[in-house]
């Protein structure tokens, strides 16, 4: 049913046109991170070629160049979530620096001892350990909405204190995972916004594994914080963004001090810049911003729905074939871990009698890139009773034809050990 | 008894390099094939007894869980090794191939080059190219403590 022309959007990604020991490569993880489109590359290379310049100070016309650059990719940004105003969006590092931002600007001038913050228990240790930290130093809570088997979120559960038992006015914050790293579930975050919000509570979203697969439109949703990284987006690495919502990013002390955070210094005292520029301080990664742009454009061109769709059509057909393959083998050895039916194209299973490290050396070994381990989510791990799983995750630039081989090198492996 | 229960023929340590770089060689570039082949010999361990399997046995350095056993009998070190994972199995077994009954001198002079010249390191990469170097690192640590001990009886 793809309208896509794949093989046209391959072409763009260089990358992908290698073999690896001696086999074509075949790039099943995407969620953590995607690779780069050619616009992209040559983005940069661009920027340091003729319009190399430090931004927002200089009069010269590189410099001018480069802060037109610079600031037409917030705009972008901006048009990519619908956020009311680009002073909305903050470059950060990514998404984990994104989200020791809040928690220690708002978390720190907002938490106090006895108040709580509420997490999911399949969070990417980036949105817990932050909060942690912050928690420990204030004296307040952190509280974790439960997960039932299928790695769903327990909202309102009759018997478990799901996420609606644990909300209260004592409840501040509530930072939660859009979609997970590890297995793939769309969490409710409509409902968890809303539900938070009846309680006074600012909701962060992560959204570092939805951005490149659903759309996003933060005046919708009513979130008072969305991060995500670059480079999961086709984009750089070593870029984030932060939105927040106007009145929150001003009440906000700043973050780091520097440069450009400023407005006047003086050995006595010193007043901060305007947001966006308040949370942006010292020369940022500015060839990786400019380049991101081009990352939204590939994405925006070819349409989230229809790389959506495409990539739940790729899901399902690798479900379907491991499926098939379990059942012809006596004892069943592969079990999906994540089988919630809102989910993206992330693929988490084990293998039983193979360590998750083997199996993904011996992919590797036909070329194909799969993640292994416990994909930054020990406590989601520890609940499934496992160290880590085999994940395959795909992007728009996969195919059928890649995920035939590599159930191909699945069904040697569990052959071997059955 | 398990003392020698992986005795084998005794080849020189250079007898049994040569031949496991001539059985890698088999498969030429085919690294698949190459990991099925190392599973394999991971398979030919001898059951590791469970209370051999404690925190002090186990290899520092390794990201799968390696756990090396040794003992001195008759002047000679004897090994027994396991692993949770299949391949981190296969390469405890080439060493213990290797220097399994063998004194503490004949191990610590060993010139290991079959490493190299199978390729190991592109075969298993950096990660458990460094826990291989920790198993060695290991078994020769035992090798030492055991050459001071005769000396000092």
């Amino acid at each position: 049913m793809a309208k896509l022309n794949i093989e046209s959007i391959r072409k763009q990604f260089p990358v992908l046109h290698q073999n690896v020991n001696g086999k074509p490569l075949i790039y099943f993880d995407n969620a953590a991170t995607t690779q780069k489109p050619l616009s992209v590359i040559n983005a940069i290379r661009d920027f340091y070629e003729h319009d190399n310049s430090n931004i927002h100070r200089g009069v010269h016309t590189l410099a001018e160049r480069a802060t037109t650059a610079f600031e037409a990719t917030r705009k972008t940004v901006q048009q990519f979530i619908n956020s009311k105003e680009s002073e909305e969006i903050i470059f950060t590092k990514g998404t984990t620096d994104s989200i020791n931002l809040v928690a220690q600007t708002f978390g720190k001038a907002n938490l106090k001892s006895g108040d709580e913050v509420i997490i999911s228990a399949m969070e990417h240790h980036s949105n817990i350990v932050p909060w942690q930290m912050i928690c420990e130093e204030k004296g307040a809570i952190l509280k974790v909405i439960p997960i039932n088997d299928a790695g769903e979120l327990l909202m309102d559960d009759p018997i478990a204190i799901g996420f609606e038992k644990l909300l209260s006015p004592k409840t501040k914050i509530v930072s939660v995972v859009y979609v997970s790293n590890a297995l793939g579930t769309i969490n409710p975050i409509k409902n968890i916004i809303e539900k938070a919000h009846a309680v006074g509570a600012k909701v962060l979203i992560d959204g570092a594994q939805a951005v490149s697969h659903l759309d996003i439109d933060v005046q919708e949703l009513d979130c008072d914080f969305l991060v995500f990284s670059a480079h999961k987006l086709y984009g750089p690495t070593g870029v984030g963004i932060l939105y927040g919502k106007l009145e929150l990013l001003e009440s906000m002390p700043p973050y780091q001090g520097g440069g450009e955070m400023i407005k006047e210094v003086t050995f006595e005292k010193t007043t901060y810049n305007d947001i966006p520029y308040k949370f942006e301080a010292g020369t940022p990664n500015i060839a990786d911003v400019i380049a991101f742009k081009y990352a939204i454009d590939f994405v925006n061109e070819i349409g989230k729905e229809e790389i959506r769709n495409y990539e739940n059509e790729l899901l399902s057909y690798c479900v379907n074939r491991l499926l098939e393959l379990n059942n012809s083998i006596t004892n069943n050895p592969i079990t999906f871990i994540g089988t919630s039916k809102n989910k993206i194209s992330v693929l988490s299973f084990t293998i039983n009698g193979m360590h998750h490290f083997d199996v993904g050396m011996m992919l590797d070994a036909k070329g194909i890139a799969v993640r292994t381990g416990h994909h930054c989510t020990q406590p989601l791990m520890k609940f499934f009773g496992i160290d880590g799983t085999i994940r395959a995750s795909f992007a728009v630039y996969n195919t059928k034809q890649e995920i035939d081989v590599f159930v191909e090198a699945i069904e040697r492996l569990v052959k071997f050990i059955k | 008894m398990h003392a020698t229960s992986l005795r084998i023929k005794m080849k020189t340590t250079t007898d049994i390099q040569n031949e496991i770089i001539e059985n890698f060689s088999l498969f030429e570039d085919d690294m698949e094939s190459r990991l099925f082949y190392l599973m394999d010999l991971g398979k030919k361990l001898p059951v590791m007894p469970d209370e051999h399997k404690t925190e002090d046995y186990i290899v520092k350095g390794c990201q799968s869980k390696v756990w090396l056993y040794p003992e001195i009998v008759d002047g000679k070190v004897i090994f027994e090794a396991d692993s949770n994972t299949e391949i981190t199995k296969g390469l405890v077994y080439l060493l213990v191939q290797l220097w399994n009954n063998r004194t503490p001198d004949e191990i610590l002079n060993t010139d290991l080059y079959f490493i190299d010249k199978i390729g190991m390191s592109r075969m298993i990469g950096s990660q458990r190219s460094n826990g291989f170097a920790s198993m060695i690192k290991q078994m020769k640590m035992y090798a030492v403590v055991y050459k001071e001990k005769v000396k000092s009886l």
